[in-house]
């Protein structure tokens, strides 16, 4: 069967989208992440979409336990990690029968055979097999016998048990892809050769097997051609791929070196915010204090603390927690410290879909907590993004004396994509309200008279001694006061201070067109998908058609009205019921807003996108 | 954590605030003894900070002269955690009662115990919710009525000590409310004490559980049905000092000195550091008599003097020393 190899020239695309799909337990995470890795440092764009099982290792071959990665590259710009797939890798039934809807006809499956027994076609809940009953013959099928050639590559290596050898043949699959994408597999084991640097027979296994599916790929006959995307244009610097829980724990890291304040976290392990907290107790040599709580409440409350007593304190969890955090919320918001809590939203409500992406904590943020309690709002849109607004948050928190929430989501916390490296130098100062001595009729609710923030007098320092605490205070003394007016004023302060926020926070800037027929709104996490639909559509020559899209809530940016004020009609876009919609309505009466939402765990596709706005448009 | 020259009174911790607690309640006593004690301890008072949830208990913090915080219910050891590892050298304190740390605090309750962070906690014991106007807690007694158990209470009380010791409490003291001497000395040993100290205070409460102690603590009986423990000295007690403790099987026992044979060799001697908790359960489970005083008082390493340890540890073998050589490090590369 093998020949040689006839490499063809190879066919230049301008971007791929793979799937990576099999058992929760056969390693498409790391092969994916592998893949997108290996493309990025060649210098594609990249988008990258884990899609995996609450179940940790649901049973072998259903068709609930299947894990996939999916990634886009090109040399274009690539905001999304694409709807339908160019190239689906299935290393078992189960993971094509779940997968196969999303396959471009006529392109490409790559299946394990040595995995379509009988025994998981009937787990897979396939009555015939579908390699052979002609079901797929819209598609170009690479069918390998990836087990088998696995355990042939590995026949001489000594000191590997049979689950191992069978657990390699993901490699066997990434090689190939690899050849197809004319990929060096250099990058993947150099990575061999780091993690496993104290076991060196799997790091020779890995490595053959990788090879080994590479040059099996190189000489079958079964793929024709490979094909190669060009490196995009991108701006040049310094770039690493980062994903989104990565890049909001090294924001915070940032915000903590730029503002000379060590750095608290107060976290409880939830689905999809953990991978912050595994980021950040990493970071001992920078001294941060990165605290497992007993529970979501003793996350934040503990991070209260150690903002009383002077850090930059943070709390991160998703949406049940952020339930939980509700009266803690209420706490710092009322003693004005300075406090983020990220919520990496998941869908709800309740346990809900604690692996799938949704926008719907939106409400929760805004006004989840008892009595007037406004805190600041802003929200990441992108993987890489979320440096930045996790900066952002902690800036605001410090410089206007106030928790801020920092909304994220599964979507782009474990997406990936090319960061452009900022280095400590280019970030924006941050200031802070401590101070350092004691001085006449000194109070601790004396407000700085453009921000309203109050000062921060850290335990420690003399004659500072004060006390704080949930019940309303004094507006000068911060002592206990049950006066009606004065409640009636604390309240307007404490309002007044976070709206007094949009002095401090960029216009919103619509892309494509300021003015027109249409104005696409949307906010988090789905800019990629938003951004590359109305794109699409603007090089169609719709040029009536223009997006904006939120990154800051609460308060909203000062321009908002005028903007809405230049569009015919505007469609507010969201995984969600409609609930930035609602936001908007209420902010801005008289003013129309059609809603486009999607609850289903999963990002906008594409071509729902284009279709909604080609309505809209007519 | 820095000590001082400077010599304070119990009036450098006060302020100006109208302390607001019923006429008559043994907070009043609480309240002083701290503010007797904290001169005593050679801490700084910018140094000093007290935690408290909700509770009639909870209001302490307000009528202190230092940093405090009236944190939310039961979260007060989990906020006075964050404060004590954002600066281990302040003199940490934790003010809550029966229903706020038994109860909604539970977690937080025993959490900081089994982590073993310096902290002083004071728990305020008066076997009912005094804030919400009488119901019972989760140490009323069965039986007890009060405004949410018309006929009697039906849930078995925690015994805090119990639960402390299970939860690997290292240091516990039991003080009946009207001893302030006796309060100000332990406050003073709880301070010098590494690790998480727990002082239940048995706390009459006048309005809604009057006199829930009296048994123990009336100046008539309380020397015959306390007993007040010392570490290294024997277990006796009694008006004339006649009666003693000794262990007879898994049973303590309460003996007569001179009765028996018993002489004062053969009475119990009281062991704090003792790390096997079994007689220190013992001790506090007692019903009679009353063993008050320092229980337990083990040596222990504390929760930030482990991670302490493992940051220095790990600042002097890392190569990071700024963020920028953390994101400009391993798998980056350049776009032209």
């Amino acid at each position: 069967m093998i020949a040689q190899a006839k490499k063809t020239q190879a066919e230049a695309l301008e971007a791929v989208v793979i799937r990576f799909v099999g058992d929760s337990g056969d390693g498409m995470q790391l092969t994916g992440t592998q893949f997108s890795d290996t493309s990025a440092m060649f210098g594609n764009d990249v988008a990258t979409f884990p899609n995996y099982p609450s179940e940790i290792r649901a049973p072998q071959g259903s068709l609930y336990g299947v894990s996939g990665f999916q990634v886009h590259i090109g040399s274009v710009e690539i905001s999304t990690p694409g709807d339908n797939v160019d190239l689906l890798v299935a290393m078992n039934p189960a993971g094509l029968k779940t997968n196969l809807y999303a396959v471009k006809p006529g392109h490409t499956i790559i299946v394990d055979t040595d995995s379509f027994t009988k025994k998981n076609l009937e787990k897979a809940q396939y009555d015939s097999n579908p390699l052979e009953d002609g079901s797929l013959e819209n598609y170009r099928v690479v069918q390998v016998q990836m087990t088998s050639l696995t355990k042939e590559a590995l026949k001489e290596v000594e000191g590997l048990d049979n689950k191992s050898i069978t657990r390699s043949k993901n490699m066997f699959a990434l090689g190939m892809v690899y050849w197809l994408y004319n990929r060096s597999p250099e990058h993947t084991i150099d990575f061999f050769n780091k993690k496993f640097k104290n076991k060196p027979e799997l790091i020779e296994a890995n490595t053959k097997v990788l090879n080994s599916g590479y040059f099996y790929a190189e000489t079958i006959e079964l793929i024709p051609n490979s094909y190669s995307i060009s490196p995009a244009k991108m701006a040049g610097g310094q770039y690493r791929i980062i994903m989104g829980n990565t890049a909001t724990a090294w924001g915070f890291l940032a915000a903590a070196e730029k503002s000379g304040l060590e750095l608290f976290l107060g976290s409880y392990p939830i689905t999809p915010a953990t991978d912050i907290l595994h980021e950040l107790v990493k970071h001992k040599h920078f001294g941060v204090k990165a605290f497992q709580a007993e529970d979501e409440i003793a996350g934040i409350t503990s991070a209260i603390g150690a903002s009383f007593a002077g850090d930059l304190a943070i709390t991160t969890t998703s949406g049940p927690g952020l339930a939980l955090k509700g009266e803690a919320l209420g706490l710092a918001m009322m003693v004005e410290l300075p406090l983020v809590v990220v919520n990496v939203q998941r869908g709800g409500p309740s346990t809900g879909l604690p692996t799938k992406t949704e926008q719907s904590d939106l409400l929760q943020a805004l006004y989840g907590r008892n009595g007037e309690s406004p805190v600041i709002v802003i929200a990441a849109s992108t993987p890489a993004n979320c440096f930045n607004y996790a900066y952002q948050a902690a800036k605001l928190a410090l410089e206007h004396m106030t928790p801020v929430i920092l909304l994220t989501d599964g979507y782009i916390a474990n997406g990936s994509a090319p960061w452009k490296i900022k280095s400590i130098d280019e970030m924006p100062d941050i200031r802070n309200h401590k101070i350092r001595e004691a001085r006449e009729n000194w109070h601790p609710y004396d407000r700085d008279p453009e921000t309203l923030a109050r000062n921060w007098a850290i335990p420690g320092t003399p004659g500072l001694e004060h006390r704080v605490g949930g019940l309303e205070k004094d507006r000068v003394t911060g002592n206990v006061s049950y006066v009606p007016e004065n409640h009636e004023i604390m309240t307007i302060t404490r309002a007044e201070k976070v709206k007094r926020v949009e002095n401090y926070i960029p216009s919103i800037v619509p892309e494509f067109t300021d003015s027109g027929d249409l104005l696409v709104i949307g906010w988090g996490g789905t800019y990629g998908a938003l951004h590359t639909a109305v794109k699409q559509l603007y090089e169609e020559g719709h040029t009536n058609i223009g997006y904006a899209h939120f990154n800051y809530i609460n308060p909203l940016p000062k321009n908002t009205g005028d903007l809405l004020k230049r569009f015919k009609k505007i469609v507010v876009c969201e995984l969600n019921n409609g609930q930035f919609a609602s936001v908007l309505r209420m902010n801005f009466n008289g003013i129309e807003f059609h809603q486009f939402n999607k609850i289903q765990g999963l990002p906008f596709s594409n071509s729902e996108l284009i279709e909604k706005f080609k309505k809209s448009l007519s | 954590m820095e000590t001082t020259a400077t010599k304070y009174t119990y009036k450098d911790f006060a302020n100006d605030q109208e302390v607001r607690w019923c006429p008559g309640c043994d907070d009043y006593v609480i309240l002083r003894s701290v503010q007797k004690a904290l001169p005593e301890m050679g801490v700084k008072k910018e140094d000093v900070v007290f935690i408290s949830g909700i509770g009639c208990s909870s209001r302490f913090p307000y009528y202190m002269g230092t940093y405090g915080m009236h944190g939310i219910h039961g979260r007060a050891p989990a906020i006075a955690s964050g404060v004590k590892l954002a600066n281990p050298e302040l003199s940490v304190w934790v003010i809550t009662g029966d229903g706020d740390s038994m109860a909604i605090g539970g977690n937080h309750f025993i959490h900081v115990l089994r982590r073993n962070i310096d902290l002083n906690i004071i728990l305020f014991n008066n076997e009912i919710y005094g804030l919400t106007k009488g119901q019972f807690s989760p140490t009323s007694l069965v039986g007890q009525k009060t405004k949410s158990s018309p006929y009697g209470n039906t849930q078995p009380p925690f015994s805090p000590g119990e639960l402390a010791i299970g939860a690997h409490a290292r240091f516990f003291a039991r003080i009946s409310g009207n001893t302030p001497k006796e309060m100000t000395e332990t406050f003073i040993e709880a301070e010098k004490f590494k690790g998480t100290s727990l002082i239940e205070v048995l706390q009459n409460c006048v309005i809604f559980n009057d006199g829930c102690y009296l048994k123990y603590t009336d100046k008539n009986v309380r020397e015959d049905k306390q007993l007040y423990v010392e570490h290294g000295k024997p277990m006796i007690f009694g008006k004339d000092r006649s009666k003693g403790l000794i262990l007879n099987g898994l049973k303590l026992e309460v003996v007569s000195i001179g009765e028996n044979g018993i002489t004062e060799e053969d009475i119990l001697v009281h062991d704090a550091k003792e790390k096997d908790p079994t007689l220190h359960q013992m001790l506090v489970r007692l019903e009679y008599p009353l063993v008050t005083g320092i229980i337990r008082s083990v040596d222990d390493v504390t929760f930030e003097e482990r991670e302490n340890a493992l940051t220095e540890q790990i600042k002097a073998q890392s190569h990071f020393k700024c963020t920028d050589d953390l994101f400009f490090s391993g798998e980056t590369y350049e776009v032209k």
